[in-house]
């Protein structure tokens, strides 16, 4: 065989090539977004408190262990999906969870925590949504885990569903030592 | 032709009309050279929860946010590019509109023309050779000239045989 024919081969190789590149990038969720914060450490930031017996959040309470940090609000559909989950990961898990308390009626976030359970240990309220700003939050609900030198190691986009806990949370969790 | 510009002066002003409205009476700044440095910026900025709409066009509160950031920093007197920066440290880089021009762009700025200036180097040396080739054809060899020869002469005789039958 004529080895120069082998060049006539050359578009469909390049044609098959990028086809599978592109077909590779449809199967990406585009509304994720990475974070460019990861290894990054915690952004400075402080917020006041929700309850009166219960700090508010400020970036010197993260580090020292692994802990998650969850953006939430009592207006939003899926906080209320992944809430269940967040108070298993608290209770069963014993994970250290901080709550950033994202545009929210003071009053409105007390009720929603007082109805489907309050898995915080500490939860800042972020008003105007400033420190969501900082975080590089550009909806609610994301979860970032803090690993012990303070620095952000993961960020979840949108409600933590079972499958979420189970193949990528409670696994890098692990990672980092808990 | 004039009908033609009339629907592109339509659909320009549409378009105006359109991210003029995102934009709320109460962000606008009083000094309208910074407010006109804000709108340009905020034309180049993504929404990232509409992710194709710059944050100038788009009605999402984080987009209101971002042009409230962006305005409380031209006033403060930061650079476009300081402020640029800033939401680039927070958002990465898909937070522009506008790809940044850096290695790991390079491809995505270049690539187009490279393939370009590729294709039209292989039609040119596809078209130089097809010319050159038919021009010298290889002369017949003895050997190959005198079996022609033979064959001529043997459907000549055939022929003058047919003629005479």
């Amino acid at each position: 065989m004529d080895l120069r024919r082998l060049v006539y081969l050359v578009p469909l190789v390049a044609f098959i090539a990028i086809a599978g590149y592109f077909y590779l990038g449809l199967q990406r969720d585009s509304r994720k977004l990475p974070s460019v914060l990861i290894d990054q450490p915690v952004p400075s930031f402080a917020l006041p408190p929700l309850f009166d017996d219960k700090p508010g959040l400020r970036t010197a309470d993260l580090g020292g262990e692994v802990a998650l940090v969850n953006v939430f609000a009592s207006w939003c559909a899926p906080c209320r999906v992944e809430h269940p989950i967040l108070i298993r990961l608290a209770n069963n898990e014993k994970v250290p969870l901080y709550g950033i308390n994202h545009k929210d009626r003071p009053e409105d976030a007390k009720r929603w925590l007082a109805e489907l359970g309050d898995p915080y240990r500490r939860i800042g309220v972020d008003r105007d949504g400033r420190a969501s700003i900082e975080w590089g939050v550009y909806g609610v609900p994301e979860t970032f885990i803090i690993d012990r030198q303070g620095r952000i190691r993961y960020r979840h986009v949108g409600p933590i569903m079972p499958q979420d806990l189970d193949k990528v949370i409670l696994p890098k969790l692990r990672e980092l030592g808990r | 032709m004039t009908r033609w510009l009339a629907m592109f002066g339509l659909v320009l002003s549409l378009s105006g009309l359109g991210s003029a409205l995102a934009v709320e009476p109460d962000e606008v700044l009083k000094d309208p050279r910074l407010e006109a440095r804000a709108r340009a910026l905020s034309q180049d900025i993504r929404c990232l929860v509409c992710q194709n709409q710059s944050i100038d066009d788009s009605n999402a509160s984080l987009a209101r946010d971002l042009r409230v950031i962006v305005r409380e920093r031209l006033v403060a007197g930061d650079s476009d590019e300081r402020i640029m920066e800033f939401l680039v440290a927070r958002y990465g880089d898909f937070v522009r509109l506008s790809p940044p021009m850096k290695p790991a762009t390079y491809a995505l700025w270049f690539g187009p023309a490279a393939i370009l200036v590729a294709g039209a180097v292989a039609v040119g040396v596809f078209f130089s050779r097809r010319r050159r080739a038919p021009a010298a054809p290889e002369p017949l060899s003895a050997d190959e000239r005198r079996r022609l020869d033979a064959l001529l002469d043997a459907q000549g005789d055939s022929r003058a045989k047919d003629g005479s039958a």
